[in-house]
């Protein structure tokens, strides 16, 4: 080989292996990092494992919104319209948070199956369903306001 | 009527662009000077043209005309004219609208800033950003006319624009953005010139890197305003969230940052020409990528446009093309682009490498943990999000090594810079700087912290540094005034956007860590304190704006006991759909922020509320009005209009060459 050969493949094999390794850093930093989202139906069944930290979405039940009159606490329960999960939140909820509106909480569960969010989200927008939210609704079978998207009863 | 004069002249615009994006290039290929010519006439016509639509459309917002779609959509009767305007760009159609006007205006800009460089080469340039309007326009044809009516019956008002973006930043934000996002497209069209040309030579450096300087100078404002605007008006105190809307003009001002200094050394050394050719289509691409993310519904985001698959699916049509295309290109001519000069390992170009690898990884660990949900989602059909720790892990390391290197570069030479000479240089600035960082947070904040501690020592390494080089390069003039007056505006510009990632390192490192922030239920007379801050609730009471109603709290602050201004949080809600939204109260400062937002009313006349003491913030954006001062007086240097008064002399005479090849 000739020896600007050799000092272009080792320049090559150089960067390759800096390559390398910072993908597997990058890889690695993200798998840390990864909220999974799950619907209320998949909390309620205990499919979450205590003090995981995941996001969970659905709709803000009617009625359930109960916030303390000395403190920032909120408690409400988030529904798919098969189960419904308790949150706890201390702070200030977002300006959309409404009952009968959708929700992405993030947070964990704790040993009694209630959901301590450390940040709520609501949509800006009225018209427009997060995609979580969707999800966590197609899951169970209903439109926005708990009715069977299909004429047929869901299956289960 | 007259909003189908505007989709008319949109129409015109249309045709005007075929006819550019195609006529000039061939004529450029073929020799042919009369087709050649026609670039910048074509070019004007598609401006005049967008220009003529976009003020019918300014219009009909103006003059509240609901009959047309988005004007119901996004304004109201009661909205004041400042924002009855600027809803214009509050939604998909009006908001790709502008986006393709200031294309053409920066297409107008390089017809008219053009004189010196061939005829060739302008041609082409305009040929490939008339392409890209055509491809624009085609899409708002299709899928988003913004001049689409509603019939037969108009509503008798609009259901008003999105009260989160009634503001300021409303105004100012997404033009920027557009305009530095759009000016990427410019030295791509450059690029793809030079690469159709096979001409890949220091001289389309040259002509490039003015343009370029100015687009990263708008987007560091534009993506600076944006980040203002979310810390005063999302109420959270953040001033980046790593959501994934903000993340694409990130990518693209990291490619864009890359290509500044790729461009130096292929103007300087005529070496890393297919590297500098590439950066330009990465940086291109990532404005493709930020337009698709937005405006495909892909992501839930306060970004985020109402989605339509369609769109999606086209938008992403472009990109393929546009991406794949110049990539093919590329592919195709980068075996000719033959670098000339040989360099040391330890030299200026290999710290520019240094700097663009730097660059291009961070940009790539944003891109790929901005994409892994969706492309996880659609493998999968689960749902996942990567939290801000992961940029945090990735991002600030390689920063601080970009910032160590930052230093060094500028004081290194071309082609080969000694090592002892290096060190020898910058040792006792090292030390210097490592001292200043373990004391200056000290004496100023009482506190240690060793985030604190390195980002002062690196703010300090890169003013040192640059210090150090301004007086190496001072030291063997007369004075030291005529030292500074010999060296270049692009010197300068380069010195001073150097010192804004010094002070926005300043901003970011004690924001981050010195900020304290509480939540806290108070009743009329009762107080909260945070630091030395004291905050008092006196009382709330009932206000009426132009179009909202609202409840103000008055607080009484103080620090150690003496007064500062009375500040004045509210909670408003909109009287058009009666969305509720809070305005934030700030007692802006050079050296610390103090805000609060409220949050509801509860029993007695308490309310909810969160108080925020933040210091330093303010200097991120003032880092980045440096860095964008800087980029712009790079762009000022009169080596550019020097070289252009050559050129020109060269280009005539290249034309009077031609003239009689043509008869």
């Amino acid at each position: 080989m000739k020896p600007h050969r050799r000092k272009k493949l080792g320049i090559i094999l150089f960067i390759a292996a800096g390559l390398s390794v910072s993908i597997g850093l990058i890889l690695y930093a993200m798998s840390q990092n990864i909220n999974l989202f799950y619907t209320p139906t998949q909390v309620a069944q205990g499919e979450v494992g205590v003090g995981q930290q995941i996001r969970i979405g659905g709709m803000v039940k009617e009625g359930s919104v109960v916030s303390a009159s000395d403190s920032l606490l909120v408690r409400f329960e988030t529904t798919d319209y098969v189960h419904a999960v308790p949150i706890e939140y201390e702070g200030i909820l977002p300006d959309l948070f409404r009952e009968g509106q959708g929700i992405v909480a993030e947070g964990t569960v704790d040993s009694a199956g209630v959901f301590h969010a450390s940040r709520v989200l609501a949509k800006h927008d009225e018209n427009y369903m997060s995609q979580e939210v969707k999800a966590a609704l197609d899951a169970a079978g209903v439109d926005t306001s708990g009715h069977p998207t299909s004429l047929l009863p869901p299956e289960s | 009527m007259i909003p189908e004069l505007g989709q008319f002249s949109l129409i015109l615009a249309f045709c005007l662009s075929i006819l550019l994006g195609t006529l000039p290039i061939i004529g450029a290929a073929r020799g042919n000077v009369l087709w050649m010519n026609l670039a910048r006439p074509l070019a004007a016509g598609v401006f005049v043209f967008l220009g003529i639509s976009i003020s019918i459309l300014a219009y009909a917002f103006v003059t509240d005309d609901f009959s047309v779609q988005i004007v119901a959509a996004q304004s109201n009767s009661l909205l004041p004219m400042r924002y009855k305007l600027t809803a214009l760009w509050g939604g998909h159609e009006g908001s790709f609208l502008l986006w393709t006007f200031m294309l053409a205006g920066w297409m107008l800009a390089v017809s008219i800033y053009s004189k010196s460089m061939p005829i060739e080469f302008v041609s082409r340039v305009l040929g490939v950003l008339g392409m890209l309007c055509f491809a624009y326009i085609l899409f708002m044809l299709a899928t988003s006319n913004p001049f689409m009516r509603i019939v037969p019956l108009p509503p008798a008002d609009g259901s008003d624009l999105n009260t989160a973006l009634q503001d300021f930043g409303f105004i100012v934000h997404p033009p920027t953005l557009y305009m530095g996002y759009v000016g990427f497209s410019v030295v791509f069209a450059f690029a793809i010139a030079a690469l159709l040309s096979g001409r890949l030579d220091a001289a389309w450096a040259r002509w490039s890197r003015p343009w370029a300087n100015v687009s990263w100078a708008v987007l560091t404002i534009g993506i600076a305003l944006g980040s203002w605007w979310a810390y005063y008006e999302l109420g959270w105190g953040g001033w980046w969230a790593w959501d994934p809307v903000e993340n694409p003009p990130l990518i693209t001002w990291l490619f864009g940052t890359a290509l500044v200094h790729s461009l130096a050394v292929t103007e300087k050394r005529g070496v890393f020409k297919s590297w500098t050719v590439l950066l330009a289509i990465l940086a291109f691409s990532g404005s493709l990528l930020g337009t698709f993310i937005t405006r495909s519904g892909l992501l839930t985001s306060v970004h985020a446009f109402a989605s339509d698959p369609t769109r999606g699916v086209f938008i992403l049509g472009i990109l393929g093309i546009a991406v794949g295309g110049s990539l093919l290109l590329y592919a195709i001519r980068a075996p000719l682009m033959k670098s000339e000069f040989g360099f040391g390992l330890v030299s200026r170009e290999v710290f520019i490498l240094i700097n663009n690898v730097l660059l291009v990884v961070s940009a790539a660990s944003v891109f790929l943990g901005t994409l892994f949900p969706m492309v996880y989602q659609a493998l999968t059909d689960d749902l996942i999000s990567i939290g801000p720790p992961y940029f945090n892990a990735i991002f600030v390391p390689l920063m601080m090594i970009l910032v160590l290197f930052l230093g060094i570069g500028p004081m290194s030479r071309w082609k080969r810079t000694s090592t002892t000479y290096l060190l020898q240089q910058v040792a006792r600035v090292a030390v210097a700087s490592l001292v200043i960082g373990v004391v200056l947070p000290l004496i100023v904040l009482f506190e240690f912290s060793l985030s604190a501690t390195i980002s002062v020592a690196l703010a300090a390494w890169i003013v040192l540094t640059i210090a150090k080089d301004i007086a190496n390069k001072t030291a063997n003039k007369k004075s030291f005034a005529k030292g500074l007056r010999s060296l270049s505006l692009s010197y300068y510009g380069m010195q001073f956007a150097h010192a804004g990632i010094a002070v926005m390192l300043i901003g970011v490192g004690l924001t981050s860590y010195f900020s304290s922030e509480r939540s806290v239920l108070l009743a009329p007379g009762e107080s909260v304190a945070l630091g030395s801050y004291s905050f008092q609730f006196e009382g709330s009471e009932s206000m009426r704006g132009p179009n909202y109603i609202a409840d103000r709290a008055t607080m009484r602050v103080t620090r150690n006991g003496a007064p500062l201004p009375n500040l004045y949080p509210e909670r408003r809600i909109y009287l058009a759909t009666g969305t509720p939204s809070t305005e934030m109260a700030i007692d802006a400062g050079f050296f610390r922020d103090l805000f609060i937002t409220l949050g509801e009313e509860k029993e007695n006349d308490a309310w909810t509320m969160t108080v925020y003491v933040k210091p330093f913030v303010r200097w991120i954006w003032l880092g980045s009005i440096f860095m964008a001062l800087g980029g712009t007086v790079a762009a000022a240097d009169k080596r550019y209009r020097r070289l252009r008064q050559r050129k020109q002399d060269q280009a005539k005479e290249t034309l009077t060459s031609m003239e009689p090849s043509v008869s």
